[in-house]
C-alpha cells in the first residue's frame, strides 16, 4: 500500500479537483492538502524502503512477471519523495502566482495529473507502464504549458510536443522491439532473462533506441534544443514545476534502464553516455553564458546539471553513482528554488529580462540572500549542497584515471559561478535601470501576497543548506541506493521472489 | 507476410518523418498520425505473427494444449492506440489555437521563443 500512495495520492486530489471546477477555493485547499500528502508518503516511502528494504506490489493480484508491478527501491522512493518536495512548494507558490484565468481552466488539476504521472514513473517496474506514465506526464504538461495561449507559449508548446511525441514513438517501438526478443516487459524480469544470454549486437541496438528516447525526455546533447525553446514560456511556477521534475524523469529511465537491464555492453553503452555527459555539460553551461533573460540562462542550465547526472551513470563506478544520485537530490531541489526566484523578480520588477532588472538587493536584502543560497549551491560553493554532489563525482573521476572529465566538469562549474554572478550582478547589485516602474520593489505599492512566493523559496533553499549540513547521512542514503544499482539482482529477486 | 510489414513499417517510418519535418504545421499533425501508426504496427509484427488458435486453456488444465497466439501485443497497442488518440486531439486544438495566435500555418515563421 505504502508504494501506491504516492500515485493515489496526486490522481485522487486531481479528480476531487475536478468535481469543484467551479470553485477555485476548494480546489486550492485540495493542492496544499493533496500535496503535502503526497509529501508525506514520500517520506514514509524512504522510511520504510530505507529499513526494511525493497517494497513490492503485483497490481491486480496477478504475479509477476505477468501483471504490473510497482516497485519502490531506494531510487524510485528517493525520487517520490522530492517529487512530494516540490509539489508542495510549487502548490504554495501557485496560490498567489496563479492569474484567475489559469485557475479557472484547470489548473491545479493539471498540476496534481502531473505529479502523478511523475510518481508513476518513479514507481513502476514495468516499461510498457513506464511508458504510459510518461504519456500522462507529457499530456499534463503540454496543457500546462499551453495555459494562458500567448504566441510565445504556442510557438514553444509546438516544438515540446513535436519532439516529446517523436520520442515517445522511439521508446514504444524499441519497448515492441525488446517484448519480441524477450518475451516480457516486466523490468525485473527483462534483467533476469538477459543476464542469461550472451549480449547480441540487437540488444545494444535497442540500448541506444532507449538511450536517444531518454536523451531526448532529459534533454541530453544533443537532444536539447526544445528545452531553452519552451521552459521561459508558461507561468513561473509552471517552469519551476517542469525544471525540477521532468526532464529528472529521463535521466531516472536512464539510471533505471542502464543499470537493470542494459547491462550486457557496459564498454559501449556507457562510453556513449559518458561523451553525451561531457558534451551536455559544456553546451548548456556555453549556450547559458550567452543568455541575458533569466529563464532562459537557468533552462541552459538544467541542460549543463543533466550532463553531471549522466556522468555518474556513464562512469558506473559505486563512488559516482553515488555523487550523481546526490547531484540528483540536489539540482531538483535547488534548480525549483530558482525558477521560482526569478517569478519574485519578475513579480517586483514586471520583466525576465536582466537588462530591464536591478536592484533587488538594496530594496529587499533577504530576496537576494534567498538567491544568493541556491545560485552558490548549483555553481558548487562549499558547504551547499552543489559542492559535494560535484565533489564526489569528479573524484570518482579522478579515481578511473578520466582526467578529461574532471577538468572539464570542475571548468563547467566555473562557468556555472560565471552565469550566477552574471544574474547576482545585474538583477540584484546594479541600480535599477531608468524608466523601471519600482514602486512594487520598494513597497509603495503594497503586495500583500508576496511572503506566499517568499515561503516556498525560504523552505527550499533552507533544504539545500540541510543537505550541505548533513552531506554524511546524504551520502549515506545515496551509497545504499548506488548498492542497489550496481547489484541489479537484489531488484530482481525482491520482485520474481523465489521464482529464480 | 512479416517481412512485407517490415517494409510497410519502414515506409510508415519515413513518411511519418518527413511530414514532420515539412513546415506546415497541419502535415506536422499528419506526421504525428503516422508515426504512431508506425509504432502500433511495430509492436504488432515484431513478437512473431501466426496463425494461431485463440489464447483460451479448458479449465481443467494450468497450460494452454495447443500453441496459441500472443495476446499481449494486442493489448499494448490498444493501450498505445488510447494514448495516441488523445494526444492526437490535443494536437489538433493546439495547432488550430497557434493559428489563431500566430496566423500563420508555417513552422518557419513561430521563431520567436527560439531566440
Amino acid at each position: 500500500m505504502s508504494v501506491l500512495l504516492p500515485i493515489l495520492i496526486p490522481l485522487i486530489s486531481g479528480a476531487l479537483s475536478l468535481a469543484f471546477w467551479r470553485s477555485t477555493f476548494y480546489q486550492r485547499i485540495i493542492a496544499i492538502i493533496g500535496t503535502f500528502s503526497l509529501l508525506l508518503s514520500g517520506i514514509s516511502l524512504l522510511y520504510i524502503v530505507r529499513t526494511d528494504g525493497f517494497v513490492v506490489t503485483q497490481m491486480g493480484g496477478w504475479a509477476a512477471p505477468f501483471g504490473i508491478t510497482l516497485v519502490a527501491d531506494l531510487l524510485g522512493a528517493i525520487m517520490a519523495l522530492l517529487a512530494g518536495i516540490i509539489g508542495f512548494a510549487i502548490a504554495i507558490y501557485s496560490l498567489a502566482a496563479t492569474p484567475t484565468t489559469h485557475e479557472k481552466f484547470g489548473y491545479y488539476p493539471l498540476m496534481h495529473l502531473l505529479l502523478a504521472g511523475v510518481t508513476g514513473s518513479f514507481l513502476t517496474g514495468d516499461i510498457f507502464n513506464l511508458y504510459v506514465w510518461f504519456e500522462v506526464m507529457l499530456l499534463a504538461s503540454f496543457a500546462l504549458l499551453t495555459l494562458g495561449g500567448e504566441r510565445a507559449q504556442m510557438e514553444g508548446a509546438i516544438t515540446y510536443v513535436t519532439i516529446n511525441l517523436f520520442s515517445s514513438a522511439i521508446f514504444l517501438s524499441a519497448i515492441g522491439l525488446l517484448y519480441g526478443m524477450v518475451g516480457t516487459l516486466n523490468m525485473a524480469d527483462l534483467g533476469h532473462k538477459l543476464s542469461q544470454i550472451p549480449n547480441t549486437g540487437l540488444m545494444t541496438v535497442l540500448a541506444v533506441m532507449f538511450m536517444i528516447s531518454f536523451g531526448i525526455k532529459a534533454a541530453a546533447f544533443p537532444l536539447f534544443f526544445w528545452l531553452p525553446a519552451s521552459y521561459h514560456t508558461p507561468l513561473v511556477g509552471v517552469s519551476a514545476l517542469f525544471a525540477g521534475l521532468l526532464t529528472k524523469v529521463g535521466v531516472y529511465a536512464m539510471y533505471r534502464v542502464y543499470s537493470l537491464i542494459f547491462i550486457g555492453d557496459i564498454a559501449y553503452t556507457h562510453t556513449i553516455l559518458l561523451w553525451v555527459a561531457i558534451l551536455t555539460m559544456v553546451t548548456g553551461v556555453l549556450g547559458a553564458a550567452a543568455q541575458f533573460e533569466f529563464r532562459r540562462i537557468l533552462s541552459f542550465h538544467i541542460i549543463s546539471q543533466i550532463g553531471y547526472m549522466i556522468l555518474g551513470l556513464a562512469l558506473f563506478t559505486p563512488l559516482a553513482l553515488i555523487g550523481g544520485i546526490f547531484y540528483i537530490m540536489h539540482h531538483i531541489i535547488v534548480k525549483t528554488t530558482l525558477f521560482l526566484m526569478s517569478g519574485i523578480t519578475h513579480r517586483l520588477l514586471g520583466s525576465h529580462d536582466l537588462k530591464k532588472l536591478g536592484g533587488v538587493y538594496r530594496y529587499r536584502p533577504l530576496l537576494g540572500l534567498l538567491f544568493l543560497v541556491p545560485a552558490m549551491s548549483l555553481a558548487g560553493i562549499p558547504p551547499l549542497s552543489g559542492f559535494f554532489g560535484k565533489f564526489i563525482l569528479i573524484r570518482s573521476s579522478l579515481e578511473v584515471g578520466a582526467w578529461f572529465v574532471a577538468g572539464i566538469s570542475l571548468l563547467v562549474g566555473l562557468l556555472t559561478l560565471y552565469s550566477m554572478i552574471k544574474i547576482w550582478a545585474e538583477v540584484f547589485w546594479k541600480a535599477v535601470p531608468e524608466g523601471v516602474d519600482t514602486d512594487r520593489l520598494t513597497g509603495k505599492t503594497a503586495d500583500t501576497h508576496l511572503w506566499l512566493l517568499v515561503v516556498p523559496v525560504a523552505g527550499l533553499a533552507t533544504c539545500t543548506v540541510l543537505i550541505g549540513l548533513n552531506a554524511e547521512w546524504v551520502y549515506q542514503l545515496a551509497a545504499a541506493t548506488a548498492h542497489q544499482l550496481l547489484h541489479p539482482e537484489l531488484y530482481i529477486q525482491a520482485v520474481l521472489g523465489d521464482q529464480i | 507476410m512479416d517481412s512485407l510489414l517490415a517494409y510497410v513499417i519502414g515506409v510508415l517510418f519515413s513518411c511519418a518523418i518527413y511530414m514532420m519535418l515539412r513546415r506546415s504545421i497541419v502535415k506536422l499533425v499528419i506526421g504525428f498520425m503516422i508515426l504512431g501508426n508506425a509504432a502500433n504496427l511495430m509492436i504488432f509484427t515484431v513478437p512473431g505473427m501466426r496463425r494461431n488458435a485463440p489464447p483460451l486453456i479448458p479449465t481443467d488444465a494450468t497450460v494452454p494444449l495447443i500453441p496459441v497466439a500472443d495476446p499481449l501485443p494486442q493489448a499494448l497497442i490498444l493501450t498505445a492506440i488510447v494514448i495516441s488518440f488523445g494526444v492526437l486531439a490535443f494536437a489538433v486544438v493546439l495547432i488550430h489555437r497557434a493559428f489563431e495566435v500566430v496566423k500563420t500555418d508555417d513552422l518557419d515563421q513561430m521563431k520567436e521563443a527560439d531566440s
